[in-house]
């Protein structure tokens, strides 16, 4: 009989020393600074790599077994609701909207995530910073394929998610994503990680991902809050990683204080306005409500948000500089976005509506403040008129804000009747900006934002055309022209909810008695 | 960019994206004030020799038409603002005429018409 041998096992510091022991090194020939040129030139000092704590020491071997167990469940689960045609049990096709707009503008941006830590995992000089990037690296690229897995169920049976990837780099709207995550992986990796892991990841993500995944559960969509909730276990680590990444910095050196602090107010403020999207999903997007938008900014922002910048008060930090403006949004944001939607519905793959009656009542329910004063008195006009066959698309082009690429929707803070206008000149050349801190954040390194492709002045410049078109021709549709270059199908993906084949087609396999005749619509441009 | 302490860095220096140059006609932006009914102001590329007087008899009906107080605006009482600031245009005279260059901002204000019941709308 073989002698027993006792096994020593690892606990897991003493794993994660083993795992990634020998990955870093000193290098001989050349200098370590000309081998990672990127971790000085932000002015970022660090002193002490070895200081760098992953709270998690995660390492591959834990990563597999811990993501693959996930993976498990998360596709027998999508499977299960593929199968028993979980897309009929949803509350309304209304609802799939906001999965068009999840596949369209956030999905996306996992995968820029996953190439931005996947870039800036190559740049530190300390190891356990970029093996921390690497695992954020990998689980960014698998919340891409998981997300993109799970809505293709939905692209089976709906319009709007079909070309998701074609979109994100030409329509409008996405632009205000795509240039987020462009400007953060154009940045350094200090600023990567301060935009991406901290303010991003800490400071915001509980408002899209909770709402959205709760969002979904209460709209009878199981498969998105699975994927939602494997997402979000990940996210909880990405978030501390976000917190610890700060303070690593912080404590490294006080000449670190004024530069992140100005990143912090960079990046919150751009986060902010990305995240308007997820205040009108919530508002106007959801037949079954959770919460309103307002109520979300107070509990997830004002209240956590507020507290975790009390607690980095020790370090020197203030919240960020455009927190006030931010929290005096959350009464007016959700409505002028989906106005904006509802105006431009013509050139945007999904579907926009009026409030129904009782919608408008929760909405005066819960912004008791601003709803009846400034929007109602639009949604009802909207109605009357689209019952008459007369359904309000906007047909001319908007101004962008040349920062954060919003059309100019926002307003004065204090003054919900002006929209507020700002402008620079650079080199003889003006810039104009929907708020102070869009403003800011173009004056401080205007070289970046001039090369700003906004989608309207590349629309007029003809460069969103197919190759081959004529816009000279007889009879030439510019708008017809940029959907055709979008690939979007007129008629099916865009235009209002109201008479949609999603509608229509929902309400057939339900069995349920078929929508109201839409009255004709008289705009050009909009006859289906 | 942010670089913030690297004396060897090279000059910074790419043609704008949105210089004139690049489009078939200057840039204008237009806001109608107190009616956001039209979520923000327009873009518009208009000939510069373009008579000023043509904005509220030929391009504005079309962009603007649509909303019940378009009919009623009084264009000889109409205020006109330029990057925010009060401005006296002539409507004789064309827009570069009056000043407008690529990527100005004005706005027009129509006393006594605030939206949709009064909404701003």
């Amino acid at each position: 009989m073989d002698t027993r041998v006792e096994k020593k096992k690892l606990g897991l510091k003493e794993r994660y020393a083993a795992m990634t022991r020998g990955l870093g090194w000193e290098t001989s020939y050349q200098p370590m600074d000309k081998v990672f040129p990127h971790d000085k030139y932000e002015g970022i000092k660090i002193h002490d790599w070895d200081k760098w704590q992953d709270p998690f020491r995660l390492t591959m071997d834990a990563y597999w077994k811990y993501q693959g167990e996930k993976e498990k469940k998360l596709y027998a689960v999508i499977e299960a609701f593929a199968q028993n045609n979980g897309q009929l049990g949803v509350t309304d096709a209304r609802y799939i909207n906001a999965l068009k707009l999840f596949i369209q503008g956030v999905t996306p941006l996992e995968y820029y995530a996953h190439r931005g830590f996947a870039h800036v995992g190559r740049q530190f000089t300390g190891e356990g910073a970029r093996v921390a990037a690497q695992m954020q690296s990998i689980d960014e690229l698998r919340h891409y394929q998981t997300e993109t897995h799970a809505i293709s169920h939905y692209n089976k049976y709906f319009n709007g998610m079909h070309e998701s990837n074609h979109w994100f780099d030409r329509v409008w709207y996405l632009s205000v994503p795509k240039s987020f995550f462009e400007d953060a992986c154009t940045g350094g990796p200090f600023e990567f990680l301060t935009a991406v892991s901290f303010s991003f990841e800490y400071v915001l993500t509980n408002l899209l991902f909770v709402p959205f995944m709760s969002g979904a559960a209460h709209n009878g969509d199981m498969s998105t809050v699975t994927f939602g909730f494997s997402a979000q276990s990940d996210e909880s680590r990405h978030m501390t990683l976000g917190i610890e990444c700060i303070k690593f910095i912080l404590e490294q050196d006080p000449d670190n204080l004024p530069i992140v602090q100005r990143w912090i107010d960079k990046w919150f403020w751009r986060g902010y306005r990305l995240l308007t999207i997820v205040a009108m999903m919530q508002d106007y997007m959801l037949p079954k409500r959770v919460m309103s938008w307002k109520e979300a900014w107070e509990m997830y922002a004002e209240e956590n948000g507020g507290a975790l910048f009390r607690d980095l008060a020790r370090y020197g930090i203030r919240e960020p500089a455009g927190w006030k403006q931010a929290c005096e949004g959350k009464d007016h944001i959700s409505h002028q976005a989906w106005a904006t939607f509802y105006n431009y519905n013509g050139a945007a793959p999904f579907h926009t509506w009026v409030p129904k009656e009782e919608e408008l009542n929760w909405l005066s329910e819960k912004y008791p403040e601003t709803f009846d004063k400034y929007y109602r008195p639009r949604w009802e006009f909207w109605r009357d008129q689209a019952a008459e066959g007369k359904r309000f698309y906007n047909m001319t082009l908007p101004m962008l804000c040349t920062t954060c690429q919003v059309p100019m929707l926002f307003t004065e803070e204090g003054d919900a009747s002006k929209i507020c206008y700002r402008e620079s000149d650079y080199f003889g050349n003006k810039y104009h900006f929907c708020s102070d801190h869009c403003k800011g954040i173009f004056d401080h390194e205007p070289e970046k934002y001039v090369q700003s492709w906004l989608p309207v002045h590349q629309i007029y410049q003809g460069n969103c055309f197919k190759p081959g078109t004529d816009p000279t021709a007889e009879g030439f549709n510019p708008l017809m022209a940029v959907l055709d270059y979008y690939h979007v199908n007129v008629g099916r993906d865009n235009f209002d909810f109201e008479g949609s084949e999603d509608q229509k087609n929902f309400a057939a396999w339900r069995g349920d008695p078929p929508p109201a005749p839409v009255a004709a619509t008289t705009e050009p441009g909009a006859a289906k | 960019m942010s670089v913030v302490s690297n004396p060897a860095r090279a000059a910074y220096d790419f043609p704008m994206k949105d210089v004139r140059e690049n489009f078939p006609a200057p840039l204008l932006y237009i806001g109608w004030e107190d009616h956001l009914m039209f979520c923000a102001p327009f873009c518009l590329p208009l000939p510069p020799e373009t008579p000023f007087g043509a904005l509220g008899t030929a391009v504005l009906p079309g962009i603007y038409g649509y909303h019940p107080d378009f009919a009623q605006i009084d264009w000889s009482a109409v205020q006109w603002f330029k990057s925010g600031q009060p401005w006296t245009p002539d409507p004789s005279k064309s827009l570069a005429e009056n000043g407008l260059q690529h990527k100005d901002v004005i706005r027009f204000r129509t006393p006594g018409l605030t939206g949709i019941q009064g909404s701003f709308s």
